[in-house]
Order: structure tokens, then C-alpha cells, then sequence
């Protein structure tokens, strides 16, 4: 026990010593956060729209100031001729185009139909749906009020054969910042945790001190408990420093028990600590270490449900995250921070990640050898 | 010099395969406690997978290693406390001072804390290197830090030290202030086991083994082996022993 304090005490040391070290434990995460939570946005502010009007009666301009009114459209340009839209959307200057054709409003007046066309530069699909759905809803409440001038009986925009209600739970409002803040929380911690921890054992095969170490008595797991623990206490402190700076700033809910999720970290981190020093006891350059956590971490990241829900993923894919430590943790950082979650609602991803982290560290102590 | 007659090392028909490559062909040998045991040969002769067998580092492939009464490989963990180790390749810590190394590998043998901070305190004092204890080992020159790191090694009093080319890299003068600490070592009764290719070394030992292509060509005390080949030095014994390897 007193050998393995001899070893914490080194490493904070090294830790604290290393002037990169205090800015990545202090800085990245401030910047992370403040950054990537207003940037990791699925909200369009700015749609560019280009307007083809070859009607420019009153109730295409009336359509055309209904989303230049809009907040989230500016109108970016005109033009009567549609190639000239199309190279916009080349050019990357216009998001989408709205084509509105000559004879549009005496369609409307007389045959109470009209058509108009929207082009929406698909290269970016999530966006792309975006626009559709704004434009459409933009276009949409522009036809009730149509309906109401042209039959001068307002009542019918009120009637709505049947009113849909939609109320969000957990996160009424539909905040991203709610939803980002958690899951950016994960990847800080995870990323901290598995990529340090292989970076410093990695660093002491470098340094020949490895081979110091392997000639005394000391036993593995006191070295394994003297190397994890330092980059679990700074994981627990990135944790509380990222929920401090969520409270804070963002007014993030906290509806579960904080002591609950700090339960849980731990037991999470056992895996990510697990697979850094998996990786140290396979690779023998830092550099080696770079590309194989890279490797792990893009995979884990992507397919973790940070961006895109999990449920959505192929069933494949689903399986696959059984492995995958960053998707248990996600769910479960959303689900007590937003909505409460219990143990036994988390039992399942607790009980799980207890039995992989066992398995994860038996395997990498077992690995890793004292003797080449 | 006390001599004892009491063998410390003993090794047997030991052999080392990577592969197909023999580094250790048949090595047979011992050493006796208190001695400086010289393990000499050129680049690639075998030397240091000789010394990593000997201090728990690396398996035998076959023969019988015993290190201080244990068997290295049933006992390593009672052979490491036993020793003391120093590698070529440098082995303090460059961003922690002096002292914290000292302090480190200390606690990491399990000596109590205040034992740590009398001898600190002693060794800086011995090694007048008091004013810069707390500077840290990459701000110090090399011949300093081979001197601490040496002096950390046997630092737990360990009845053997390995030493793997502790001086290479630096002059004449600084080597020779190093063999005085080999010396002295050597004085308070631990045996040391050096490996090095600076044949004026060898001439220090009290015993020394040539080798060869993984195999040891010669083993005697300096003077011996210089009647033996009827050369002036050991710089001519070396040489002879590696042409004959050729012709």
C-alpha cells in the first residue's frame, strides 16, 4: 500500500510538472464545452434562400416576405431566371431556391390551387430535411392565412379537423444545449481517461524507465493501481468541473442524483482505463498509441448517440455498441441528468459495464508483463 | 579486497533463442560475492540479454540461472529484491529532481520514509551534490546522472548491482570518478556485474569474461588472461580472441 502511494505521489508530480498537462486538464474542457455546445448545433439560423419570382403579383411578394420575415431565412438573392438560382446553389451561396412561377396567383384566385418548387441543396441531409420542414411550415401558415383573405371567413383558420398537441418531456423545450452538454461531458471524460493513461504508460517504454520499474519487487497491480488512479481523479474532477461550468453557464437540468452518476463514472471508468492500458501494454511508441486510441474513439464517438439516436442505427450496429463503453455512459449521463433515472432504470447499463470493466482489466493485467 | 568463496551467481548451460538467432549459446559461469565480475564483448556479443536473464528482465530459453540463492525462474520476485539494476539506456525520471528520484525508487523498494531521508541526505552529501538536489535530472549533465543513477540503484543495499555499460558516452576523467562509486560499492560488499566494451575497464575487475558471438571465449582475472594470450593489455587479449573467432 505505502509503495503505491510512492507511485501516486510521482505521477502527480509528472502530471503537475508537464506545462501541457494543466492547460489540457483545465483549459480543453472550458473550450470544449463553450465551444462545441453552441457549435454541435442541429438548429439552422441562417437559411440563404434565392427567389425566383416570375410572378411578382402581390401574393408571391407576400409569400416572399413571409420568409424574409422569418428569423431564420435571409433572402440572398433574386433573379428571374433559373440558372442562375442553380449556380447559387453551386457556388454554395444559396441553401435552397423558391421557384415561383408565372400564373401563381391567378391560379390561386381562380382554380384555388397553385404550385410552387423549392430546391434545396442536398448535400448535407439532416440540413436538408431541416429546410424542407421549415420551409414547408413557412409555406403552410401562409395558406391558412390565404384561405382566411380569400373566403373572408376567419373561423376557418382556427378549424383544424384534429388539433395535435405536442408536449416534449424531459427537455420541453427542445434545448440542444441540454442535450449536447451531457453527451460532450462523455467524450471529455472518456477521452481524458483512456488516451492519457496509455500516453503515460506508453511514455515510460520510451524513456527506458519501464525497464527501472520491472527490475524492483514491485508488484503489478501495485504499479497498474499507482498508474490508473491519477487519471481516474482527474476524470472525476473534469466530470464535476464540466457540470459545474454546465449549471453555470448552459442551465442544464440536474434533475437526478449527482452522487448516482458519480457511482456509475466510476464504475465507467474502469472500462476506459481498462482499454487505455490494454492499448500501452500493445503499443510501444506514443505515436502507436495516437493511432490506435484514435481508431477507438472515432468508432466509439460516432456510434455512441451523441449526434444521432442509437435506436436509429442498424441492427448491427446495435450490437456492436454492446461493446462500445461511450454508448452506456451516454444514455445514462442523459438519463439521470435530464430525467432522473434511478439505480434500478440504470441497473442494466451499471450491471453491464461492471462485468466488461471486470473482463477489460483482467485482460490487460494479464497482458501486461513485467517480463519481456 | 575480502574475497569470499561463496558464489553469488550461478549459471548453467543457459541459453537465449529469439527465433533462430542463438544470443546466448551455452553460458556456464559464476560469480563470487564481492566481486567485480567484468562481462565483456564487442556490440551484439550477447551481453546485455545475458544481464536482462540475470536480473528478472527476461526468460531463459533453457539452462539453470541462480541470482543471490534464488532461481530466476521460479523466484524472480525474491531475486528483485535482491538486486540492484542500471541500464544502458538512461533510467531516471528527467522531469522529477534528484531527490524526488532518489525518494521514488526508495519508497517503490519499500524502505521507510525516514531511513529514505537520512540516506538521501548522506549520498547527496558523499556525492557533493548537495546544491542541486532539487534540480531536475534532465538540467544535469551526463556524467552526473549516471553517477545518481548508479547510486539509486544500490540505493536498498541490494548483495548484487547489474550494471549494463553504466559509462558510455562520457570521458575518461568522469569514468573514472564512476569506478571509484564501483569501487567503494564493491568495499561495503556488494558484488558488482558490469558489462562494457572500454577494455581499459576491464582492467578493474577482479575477474573478467569475453564474449563472443553468444558464446564466452575466455573467463579469468585480467592478469592471468593477459600471460594467457601474452599481451600487453586487454585491448590485445580482446583482439585476439575476436581475430580467432574470425580465421
Amino acid at each position: 500500500m505505502r509503495k503505491i502511494l510512492y507511485i501516486l505521489q510521482k505521477e502527480f508530480i509528472q502530471i503537475f510538472r508537464d506545462k501541457t498537462m494543466l492547460p489540457m486538464i483545465f483549459g480543453v474542457p472550458i473550450i470544449q464545452l463553450v465551444v462545441l455546445v453552441h457549435a454541435a448545433t442541429l438548429e439552422m439560423k441562417s437559411i440563404d434562400m434565392f427567389v425566383v419570382d416570375k410572378d411578382l403579383s402581390s401574393l408571391s411578394a407576400k409569400l416572399v416576405n413571409k420568409f424574409e420575415g422569418s428569423p431564420f431565412y435571409t433572402i440572398s438573392g433574386r433573379s428571374f431566371s433559373i440558372t442562375d438560382a442553380n449556380k447559387e446553389i453551386e457556388n454554395n451561396k444559396a441553401d435552397v431556391i423558391l421557384h415561383i412561377p408565372h400564373g401563381f396567383e391567378r391560379n390561386l384566385l381562380r382554380e384555388k390551387s397553385s404550385e410552387i418548387q423549392l430546391q434545396i441543396d442536398g448535400i448535407n441531409g439532416t440540413a436538408a430535411s431541416l429546410i424542407n420542414a421549415y420551409s414547408t411550415s413557412v409555406i403552410s401558415d401562409f395558406n391558412k392565412n390565404i384561405i382566411v383573405e380569400l373566403t373572408q371567413m376567419p373561423q376557418l383558420a382556427e378549424m383544424e379537423p384534429i388539433e395535435i398537441q405536442t408536449s416534449y418531456w424531459y427537455n420541453p423545450e427542445l434545448n440542444y444545449k441540454t442535450y449536447m452538454l451531457p453527451g460532450i461531458l462523455v467524450i471529455l471524460v472518456s477521452i481524458i481517461s483512456l488516451f492519457m493513461t496509455a500516453m503515460n504508460i506508453v511514455r515510460e517504454k520510451e524513456m527506458g524507465t519501464i525497464e527501472q520499474i520491472n527490475v524492483t519487487p514491485i508488484r503489478k497491480h501495485e504499479f497498474i493501481i499507482g498508474k490508473l488512479v491519477p487519471f481516474m481523479i482527474i476524470a472525476l474532477f473534469e466530470l464535476a468541473l464540466g457540470l459545474t461550468i454546465g449549471k453555470l453557464f448552459f442551465h442544464i437540468p440536474v434533475v437526478g442524483s449527482v452522487g448516482l452518476l458519480f457511482g456509475f463514472v466510476l464504475v465507467y471508468l474502469l472500462v476506459v482505463l481498462s482499454i487505455g492500458l490494454l492499448i500501452s501494454t500493445l503499443a510501444s511508441t506514443q505515436q502507436q498509441v495516437m493511432f490506435i486510441s484514435f481508431f477507438f474513439m472515432l468508432v466509439f464517438i460516432l456510434m455512441s448517440g451523441i449526434f444521432t439516436p442509437t435506436e436509429s442505427m442498424p441492427m448491427w450496429a446495435q450490437k456492436v455498441n454492446i461493446i462500445n463503453p461511450f454508448y452506456y455512459f451516454m444514455r445514462v449521463i442523459r438519463m439521470i441528468l435530464l430525467k432522473g433515472s434511478r439505480f434500478w432504470d440504470i441497473s442494466y447499463e451499471f450491471f453491464s459495464l461492471l462485468i466488461y470493466g471486470s473482463f477489460m482489466l483482467g485482460l490487460a493485467v494479464w497482458r501486461y508483463r513485467k517480463v519481456a | 579486497m575480502l574475497k569470499q568463496t561463496e558464489n553469488i551467481i550461478e549459471v548453467s548451460n543457459l541459453v537465449k533463442k529469439f527465433g533462430n538467432f542463438t544470443a546466448n549459446d551455452d553460458l556456464t559461469f559464476d560469480v563470487k560475492q564481492g566481486e567485480i565480475f567484468g562481462f565483456l564483448g564487442a556490440n551484439g556479443a550477447g551481453k546485455t540479454t545475458t544481464l536482462k536473464i540475470l536480473s528478472g528482465l527476461s526468460y531463459p530459453t533453457s539452462g539453470k540461472v541462480k541470482v543471490a540463492g534464488f532461481d530466476v525462474y521460479r523466484e524472480r520476485e525474491k531475486v528483485k529484491k535482491n538486486i540492484g539494476y542500471m541500464s544502458q539506456k538512461f533510467s531516471l525520471y528527467d522531469d522529477l529532481t534528484v531527490k524526488e528520484n532518489i525518494r521514488f525508487y526508495g519508497g517503490i523498494y519499500g524502505l521507510p520514509g525516514k531511513y529514505i531521508k537520512e540516506k538521501t541526505d548522506e549520498l547527496l552529501r558523499r556525492l557533493k551534490m548537495e546544491n542541486i538536489k532539487d534540480s531536475l535530472i534532465k538540467s544535469l549533465p551526463l556524467g552526473w546522472k549516471q553517477k545518481i543513477a548508479f547510486s539509486v540503484a544500490i540505493f536498498h543495499n541490494p548483495g548484487i548491482v547489474f550494471l549494463d555499460e553504466p559509462t558510455g558516452g562520457v570521458d575518461p576523467i568522469t569514468r573514472r570518478d564512476f569506478w571509484e562509486l564501483i569501487y567503494e560499492a564493491s568495499y561495503s560488499g556488494i558484488t558488482v556485474f558490469v558489462t562494457t566494451h572500454y577494455m581499459d575497464e576491464a582492467e578493474y575487475c577482479d575477474r573478467v569474461s569475453i564474449m563472443d558471438q553468444g558464446r564466452i571465449e575466455a573467463m579469468d582475472t585480467p592478469a592471468l588472461l593477459k600471460k594467457q594470450y601474452n599481451a600487453e593489455n586487454m585491448d590485445e587479449v580482446f583482439i585476439r580472441i575476436a581475430r580467432k573467432q574470425q580465421l
